[in-house]
């Protein structure tokens, strides 16, 4: 039996279907990879190792009664620390939530135990999710599996290094301005971001309500598509939800066949600012497709220079009024109940206290765009601009099927090297941030290492409201056609970790 | 600590009073506004709560279409458009009886503004107009411990219950209430009882006032006479008594006037109402500065009632509270002053319940507000309470116009009722009160009056019919009041030929 912990979750599902190994033995190998590498790379905050064998046990038993099982059905997942599960520490990478247990499942948590997917635990993340390096988190920093003197990307940087690192074949990220996407091009890994409201929210830490989108993360396209699948789907629970069938994401994995289709590269999306080692991956896979059959012309969106600011003024103002309710009153951190402090002391200093500096920056910035006098100039404003950016988008789809760019201007940065420049962190969510102002699906998918420093690039996919197989189809003939020459995906290129034990 | 304060009289000779009403009402919705949790009122703390009215991290409302339904009936029955598409908005305040730190309610896209409606005062009918009713979420409620005052100054500790957190709110907002300045306090009670039966008529809330289910804030300012410079408004915080909103407004009227008349300014500020002293006090000073930083709530999809169900909901509606008065007064041909007393009396229902048994308006008024409102005075009840229904009143009456009890009777069979004596049958069966209608009976009573009342029948013997009276008066004495006086009178002449 060669290394579980190398197999795709296909592959996992077929040898359990089998019955060539049990879900317990593949828990249990990707349990002693993270004892093994996590010291080094540091994606968990928490391991649930009992609560994960438990689950793992419970799948093997109901597939020896003879029971039908989904497809992911005892394979391991990891889940970022900001969707709640219950009884299972949720932090959300910040001090304020240290040690407390939700009592209930977010959607995705519940849909993912249904499915019989096996939780490992909770990976690290930016603190609230603000960040572009997990540099923010309040646990300490995740290393870039391929380089760990390098970042993985943020704030989902956990979720897609414990992929890259073989901890886990499968994690659960969200997106609210390139989270899932930017760290799976920073680790050579898959990260999807579904449409707006095609996945719950129910369960999910808020940053941004009207952008978060929770999205599959893994090594291949088809395994993303599998786990789309299970956690995708109208949720009550969630205002917002979409009541619409999911899109038939793996048949277009499955099918990952691009002939006829359109492409457009986006203009704005490249140039100066981008490393050419990104760039010239970029062009490359476009040529791939090209060849591959689909019909590649350029497309111009000239409101996607606004997007970066008109996000980081919804974003914070949002976030400011959702992070109002860590105030040391009902669950979390408590600073200063000393029977002397009023109420309101307690809660400031809580605040202080238990609040990391990006977050602090966050909710001033909101706080301020929301004021009375200034809504109109800020807030109001970067509405308008969000419509004009979906807009551009609509018009781009006159003509094309989906829109490509780099996932990123770069490729990843080295720990340490943008925490103290704001403005230089956020320019890293350029490319990304469009489809989640738009509401719109995207992915990144491996495209190539570049040359100057050897670290994957993604290759980003952007495609219509619940048109989210599309990306699939694309991301799925790159997949294929890119693992000729290299003979195999990208990830296999990765260095070895060094193990301790 | 007591204001100075000018008599009333004094303050509306130099100011008039501007006024606007915000009246909060909780709906009687089985679940809350956002989330499945009972709305129960008096369960054990914190037992009505789950993940998503306690604001706990992740959780996401979901919008109850049972209370925008009661949002449209209230808007249709105060004569409001009713907004084809509308969001609600996040007002943002940190306090610790608020799970979220924002309350889920709705700015300025309301689900139903521009309305009107009227009130009566002293058979004056004066115009109000409806602002807007808009949906929102009520809060936590927070007790002090360990004060004397059950503030929270001077409180050890305080204990927050967040049951009534996410109980489905309707506030309703008036215009500027425009009516004659020394009107304006009477006028606040009447809108706010006015409102209470509206409320109770289209069954969307229990109005319990003392439960808070109704709550009114009442915004007050003063202007010169002849300025048309508006004054700094206070407004005075959860009234909750129609008496009260009218001691309040009161109040705050010769308060405001004695600060302005000695050159003072009226601050800006939320005040608090006290029912016992009958003041206000300064409560939260309420500056420009306050900023709820309003936006629209991202977490929920707007609300766009279709017209056809609006419709539907129009169509439900019972008749207004105010209409069918004026209908009533008409069918039972009362005068304004006679309805007004019905009305005040709260009679209302209970003549309009024995009138359907068959009861003449007349005769089901004189004893609701007659003997029964006596009864229910002196033993501190109300009306609805004395244990005697409009079926009791109709079968009293019923006895009374067959010839079977007079007034005099049938007032001591409600003495009985209100005792809770039994039946009216049992009751007569029990005092024996029944009139006597044998006339030999009655005859020989004639007799011994005659025998006893010599002098008397002299006089009527004399040309002077008329003393016949005092006859009959002994015949009914000797009776017990037990006999029917036209039917005595009727025998007595006979017998003395007149």
């Amino acid at each position: 039996m060669s290394d579980l912990t190398r197999k795709t979750a296909v592959e996992l599902s077929e040898l359990m279907t089998a019955g060539e190994v049990s879900s317990v033995e593949i828990t249990q190998a990707h349990l002693d990879r993270i004892g093994a590498v996590d010291g080094a790379v540091h994606a968990f905050l928490h391991v649930d190792s009992e609560g994960a064998l438990a689950q793992a046990a419970a799948v093997d038993s109901r597939r020896a009664a003879g029971e039908e099982l989904g497809p992911l059905a005892g394979v391991p997942l990891a889940l970022k620390d900001v969707l709640t599960q219950d009884g299972v520490p949720t932090t959300a990478g910040s001090k304020m939530l240290e040690g407390w247990r939700p009592p209930y499942d977010a959607t995705v948590v519940r849909r993912l135990k249904a499915a019989g997917v096996v939780i490992l635990g909770k990976t690290n993340m930016d603190e609230f999710a603000m960040g572009s390096s997990t540099e923010n988190s309040a646990y300490g920093t995740t290393h870039n599996p391929w380089d760990l003197n390098r970042i993985p990307g943020g704030s989902g940087g956990g979720s897609s290094a414990a992929l890259a690192a073989y901890e886990a074949p499968l994690a659960i990220g969200t997106d609210t301005g390139g989270s899932i996407r930017q760290p799976g091009a920073f680790t050579g890994t898959v990260g999807v971001k579904p449409t707006y409201g095609g996945t719950s929210r129910y369960g999910l830490i808020a940053l941004a309500s009207s952008l978060d989108t929770p999205g599959p993360c893994a090594r291949t396209t088809l395994d993303a598509a599998l786990l789309h699948e299970v956690i995708a789907g109208h949720d009550p629970m969630d205002s917002t939800s979409i009541d619409q069938p999911v899109p038939a994401v793996v048949d277009a994995a499955r099918r990952a066949d691009v002939a006829g289709l359109r492409i457009g590269v986006v203009k704005e999306l490249g140039g100066e600012g981008y490393q050419p080692g990104v760039e010239a991956r970029f062009h490359e896979a476009v040529e791939l497709l090209t060849k591959l059959g689909a019909e590649v012309v350029e497309v111009s969106c000239p409101h996607f220079e606004y997007a970066l600011p008109a996000y980081y003024l919804i974003l914070p103002s949002e976030a400011s009024s959702n992070l109002a309710k860590f105030d040391a009153m009902r669950y979390g951190l408590r600073v200063g109940d000393n029977g002397e402090n009023s109420a309101e002391k307690v809660m400031s200093l809580t605040r202080e206290a238990g609040f990391g500096a990006e977050v602090k920056r966050r909710i001033m910035l909101g706080t301020h765009a929301l004021s009375s006098g200034y809504y109109d100039a800020y807030y109001g404003q970067a509405q308008k601009v969000r419509t004009l950016i979906a807009r551009d988008f609509t018009r781009a789809y006159e003509q094309v099927d989906v829109l490509v760019s780099p996932a990123t201007p770069t490729t990843a940065f080295a720990i340490g090297d943008r925490i103290d420049d704001p403005i230089a962190m956020y320019k890293n969510d350029l490319c990304t941030i469009p489809s989640n102002l738009a509401g719109n699906a995207a992915a990144s998918f491996p495209c190539g290492l570049a040359d100057e420093d050897g670290l994957p690039v993604g290759f980003h996919v952007m495609a219509p409201v619940m048109r989210d197989d599309l990306l699939y189809q694309v991301g799925g003939a790159l997949e294929a056609a890119l693992a000729e020459q290299w003979g195999g995906v990208l990830m296999s290129k990765a260095p070895e970790l060094e193990v301790t034990r | 600590m007591t204001a100075e304060v000018f008599a009333i009289e004094d303050a509306l000779a130099s100011y008039d009073p501007v006024m606007g009403l915000e009246v909060h009402v909780e709906l009687n919705t089985k679940s809350k506004m956002f989330c499945g949790c009972p709305t129960e009122f008096g369960a054990p703390p914190n037992t009505q709560t789950c993940p998503v009215c306690l604001g706990l991290p992740g959780a996401l409302p979901v919008v109850n279409a049972r209370a925008v339904e009661s949002a449209i009936k209230i808007g249709l029955a105060l004569n409001c458009e009713i907004a084809q598409w509308c969001r609600f908005a996040r007002k943002n305040y940190f306090y610790p009886d608020m799970p979220k730190n924002f309350q889920t309610s709705q700015y300025d896209e309301p689900i139903a503004f521009n309305g009107w409606t009227e009130v009566v005062v002293d058979g004056e009918t004066y115009r109000i107009e409806i602002e807007r009713a808009h949906m929102e979420e009520d809060t936590g409620k927070s007790t002090h411990v360990g004060g004397a005052t059950g503030r929270i100054h001077g409180a050890s500790h305080s204990l927050v219950d967040y049951n009534r957190a996410g109980i489905p709110l309707i506030e309703i907002v008036t215009k500027t209430i425009e009516v004659p300045p020394a009107k304006a306090a009477a006028v606040a009670r009447a809108y706010v009882s006015m409102l209470r039966d509206l409320l109770l008529a289209l069954d969307v809330s229990d109005v319990r006032m003392d439960q808070g289910s109704l709550r009114c804030d009442a915004n007050v300012s003063l202007k010169p006479k002849g300025s048309s410079v508006l004054g700094t408004r206070t407004e005075t915080k959860n009234v909750n008594s129609f008496r009260s909103v009218e001691r309040a407004v009161t109040y705050e009227i010769t308060r405001q006037a004695a600060v302005l008349a000695s050159g003072g300014k009226v601050v800006q500020e939320t005040r608090h109402w006290h029912e016992d002293t009958g003041i206000t006090t300064s409560g939260r000073e309420k500056s420009d500065a306050e900023d709820y930083r309003y936006f629209p709530e991202p977490d929920l999809v707007p609300v766009a009632p279709s017209r056809e169900w609006v419709e539907e909901l129009r169509a439900t509606l019972p008749e207004a509270p105010s209409t069918r008065r004026v209908r009533l007064q008409e069918e039972w041909g009362f005068t304004d002053l006679e309805m007004r007393d019905v009305v005040n009396g709260g009679a209302l229902e209970l003549v309009v319940g024995t009138v359907e048994l068959g009861v003449t308006p007349a005769a089901a008024k004189k004893w609701w507000l007659g003997e029964l409102a006596r009864a229910a005075n002196e033993s501190g009840q109300a009306l609805g309470e004395l244990g005697v229904g409009a079926a009791e009143v109709a079968e009293v009456q019923k006895l009374v116009d067959t010839g079977a009890l007079n007034d005099k009777l049938a007032r001591q069979v409600f003495d009985g009722l209100v005792k809770g004596e039994g039946t009216p049958a049992q009751i007569i069966e029990a005092r024996g009160l029944a009139l006597v209608s044998d006339d030999s009976a009655l005859l020989e009573a004639i007799d011994r009056a005659i025998a006893a009342n010599p002098a008397v029948v002299e006089k009527v013997n004399s040309g002077k019919p008329a003393a016949a009276g005092a006859l009959i008066g002994a015949v009914m004495k000797d009776m017990r009041g037990q006999a029917d006086a036209a039917k005595v009178r009727e025998l007595l002449n006979a017998k003395l030929g007149i």
